[in-house]
């Protein structure tokens, strides 16, 4: 048993913490307010390394291990959360299966620039019926000669509205059911594909999120990542590492909305001191604490294990399931710590706790983790 | 960073799980009907080194150290908690021992508490009127030439009037009204003047006797004194600290206890025709037990591992023991309410881990304490 950070491990932590607090904390309102995407941001994450930290140096990553994935994870989420879920689609969603599933070829054309944070990928799984129930998606892929040519759309596609490539789900043969669906590595210059406007979203609104339609949309053969039908066995291992990087998101949200918490309660006074001196907040910053690391433990455990090859779904079902209904519990404390002013737009308290919301419904809410850990449970 | 105990952490482990499975369960619900102390237990496990597990082998302890002792400690509560409670007092006695005591203390207590000729190690801390509050506690202890004389009473003290030996603690320096007047006396049963009193019934934790000391003009060589004078309430604190990963390792396997429980339920009971495992307000039940119960384990093993490495771990063990004797308490409610009118009755392991899992967020410091502990050091750290 050993629960301490490599030294490797904790320079990257540093690195991200320094990044976040120079870069990314400072701007995180204004992106927020704006609905602006962080571009000069996304560019100085991919030439740290960080837009395919578990890549291979010689494929544009930074060649590191899912725990430093998961530190870097919370120290830019806690700095930013929208950058946060824009650096974990491209690590977990984008680049992992594209390293794990590619040929050569495409790893060349479609991950090296990605994982040098060049260029921008997107996962593209989820359309307007099928969210949670991955297996009834309607977007169909038909072979025609070398080419596939796609037809149907996607909803709230993270990444979306930048993507140069999405990474799309698609029927093959629908008779086969979930057996039937194929990946596609789609450019988003290709014909017959376009995109809607943004999203408005409640948080993480430093992100962009769109949906995606297919027109007829052509693609080489070649585009096809790993073999006919492996397309839902290929989004589904793709998310139980996608929840590691979630969950660490929750944890960096969390831990911005508790010490914000911290220092509002040391520094505001009533019934003439400061508000940390009575048990009631005092006992609300010490739940927050003691969740915090309640969940970082949780995420580190399905971290370690990923990066010694085995099945983590049940444990990353859990830090993802845990992590993000702490940062919703957190976060809300945050607020009630700082009153009124938790409630305005001119305090961050407010937005840690938009931002958090979403942690625990995208890449599976909480009741698929509900589901996958119960699966796991009554199995053993 | 790997999450997984060694071989040897393993080891300890196995041989608790096999011991409480072949040995400790057929007695439980006796145990728990009867509240009668269970000898035959304490000294089969004294022969397989559960008594002092984190104690130097030269003083008969196991040496396998504060991760392996909670992985045990785990393994006992699974089973039975009164056991386990037992036993985390007589390791944690067996610490404090080690820690503080002269060479003559250790010689002395060490190997019988760690055989289990003792029977048990108790921790005479709490007071009628100073429990969460310790530095309050009026017991006297009074300087007569190389002697001293003790007056006072402990409550609530967990194996009482079976230990071997009792650490006491005692205001020597009344002129000091805080912390820094108290020091730590080593008692043995049958000394003049030193008297068990009430044996309390308690709703759970049944077969681990839970009694009331009073000390009339009790007279104790200075040998006696554990640590320095002054030093008592720093030693308190310190134990409670190893205490409290104990407290959170029980709670651990109590949940473990409460979800194999139902578990097992739920998979056979059925219901609209198909087993309420397949329900998802059960099979979520599930999911959220397991999950609390994980992380609880994580942030338990997390204090012990510091434990090991030599750091300070009053934050960690704070927390480690808040998660989950809470978590504890909601698993052991969902398990109940997973049996239905079943979970209510004895007939089922659930109302007993009920009644046992309660007194986890009492004892070895209340979880407000935990969290008065736990705000301090991070308002210290802000």
């Amino acid at each position: 048993m050993d629960f301490q950070l490599t030294d490797e491990q904790r320079q990257v932590r540093d690195m991200c913490r320094d990044f976040a607090a120079k870069e990314l904390a400072p701007n995180a309102r204004r992106w927020d307010l704006n609905h602006e995407f962080p571009r000069e941001a996304v560019k100085k994450l991919g030439e740290l390394g960080l837009m395919g930290i578990a890549v291979p140096a010689d494929l544009g990553g930074a060649g590191m291990d899912n725990i430093s994935y998961a530190l870097a994870m919370e120290e830019i989420s806690r700095g930013c959360a929208g950058t946060g879920v824009i650096m974990s689609v491209s690590n977990s969603l984008y680049c992992d299966p594209v390293m794990k599933y590619g040929t050569d070829e495409q790893k060349k054309e479609f991950l090296v620039p990605y994982a040098s944070g060049e260029k921008l990928g997107a996962y593209a799984l989820t359309e307007p019926q099928s969210g949670s129930d991955a297996a009834e998606i309607k977007t169909t892929a038909v072979a025609r000669g070398d080419e596939y040519v796609l037809d149907g759309s996607k909803n709230f596609i993270t990444n979306g509205p930048q993507a140069d490539t999405i990474l799309v789900f698609a029927m093959t043969d629908k008779a086969k059911r979930h057996k039937g669906i194929s990946a596609f590595l789609v450019p988003t210059d290709t014909k017959g594909f376009t995109r809607s406007k943004p999203d408005d979203k409640v948080g993480i609104r430093a992100s962009g999120s769109c949906s995606l339609y297919f027109e007829g949309c052509a693609i080489p053969k070649r585009y096809r990542l790993g073999a006919e039908g492996d397309g839902f066995k290929i989004a589904m291992g793709t998310l139980d590492g996608g929840r590691i990087g979630i969950a660490s998101q929750a944890l960096g949200i969390a831990r911005a909305g508790y010490e914000l918490a911290l220092a509002y309660a040391k520094e505001r006074k009533a019934f003439g001191q400061p508000i940390s001196q009575f048990q009631a907040i005092q006992f609300m910053l010490a739940d927050m604490a003691t969740e915090l690391d309640a969940a970082r433990l949780l995420v580190w455990r399905a971290a370690a294990l990923k990066d010694k090859g085995v099945r983590h779904s049940t444990e990353s079902a859990m830090a993802k399931l845990y992590a993000s209904e702490m940062a919703e519990r957190v976060t809300s404390k945050g607020i009630q710590i700082h009153g009124g002013y938790g409630y305005i737009k001119e305090y961050d308290a407010e937005r840690h706790w938009r931002d958090s919301r979403i942690t625990e419904i995208y890449e599976g809410t909480s009741e698929i983790q509900r589901l996958v850990i119960s699966s796991g449970v009554l199995k053993d | 960073m790997t999450f997984e105990p060694n071989e040897a952490q393993a080891a300890v482990a196995a041989t608790a799980r096999a011991y409480a499975r072949e040995r400790i369960a057929p007695t439980v619900r006796e145990n728990d009907r009867s509240e009668k102390f269970p000898v035959q237990l304490i000294r089969g496990l004294g022969e397989l080194g559960l008594l002092a597990v984190n104690v130097p082998a030269e003083h008969g302890g196991s040496e396998a150290g504060a991760a392996a002792a909670a992985l045990s400690m785990m393994e006992l509560a699974a089973v039975d908690a009164s056991v386990a409670v037992i036993v985390g007092v007589t390791n944690m006695v067996a610490e404090t021992i080690a820690r503080y005591g002269s060479p003559e203390q250790k010689a002395r207590h060490l190997p019988r508490l760690a055989s289990g000729e003792y029977l048990a190690g108790a921790f005479g801390l709490s007071e009628p009127g100073a429990g969460s509050d310790p530095s309050a506690l009026s017991t006297r202890a009074e300087r007569r030439g190389d002697r001293w004389v003790l007056n006072g009473a402990k409550q609530w003290i967990t194996s009482g009037d079976v230990a071997g030996v009792v650490v006491v603690w005692a205001r020597t320096d009344p002129a000091l009204g805080d912390g820094r007047g108290i020091t730590a006396f080593l008692l043995q049963p049958g000394m003049p003047g030193f008297s068990v009193g009430r044996h309390e019934e308690k709703m759970g934790q049944r077969c681990s006797s839970t009694v009331a000391l009073a000390f009339d003009g009790v007279e104790l060589p200075d040998e006696a004194r554990l640590g320095t004078i002054g030093q008592g309430l720093a030693i308190a604190l310190s134990a409670l600290d190893g205490g409290r990963i104990g407290i959170a390792a029980q709670a651990t396997g109590t949940m473990r206890a409460a979800i194999d429980a139902a578990r097992a339920y739920a998979l056979e009971r059925k219901t609209f025709g198909k087993p309420i495992a397949e329900h998802q307000a059960v099979a979520f039940m599930l999911a959220d037990m397991a999950t609390s119960h994980d992380a609880a384990r994580l942030m338990t093993l997390r204090a012990a591992a510091l434990k090991e490495a030599g750091a300070s771990i009053g934050q960690a063990a704070a927390m480690a023991k808040l998660f989950a004797s809470e978590a504890s308490q909601r698993v052991v409610d969902a398990a109940v309410q997973i049996h239905g009118g079943y979970g209510y009755t004895e007939e089922y392991p659930v109302a007993k881990l009920y009644r046992d899992a309660r007194v986890q967020r009492i004892y070895e410091g209340t979880s407000e304490i935990q969290r008065l502990v736990i705000s301090r050091q991070l308002l210290r750290d802000a």
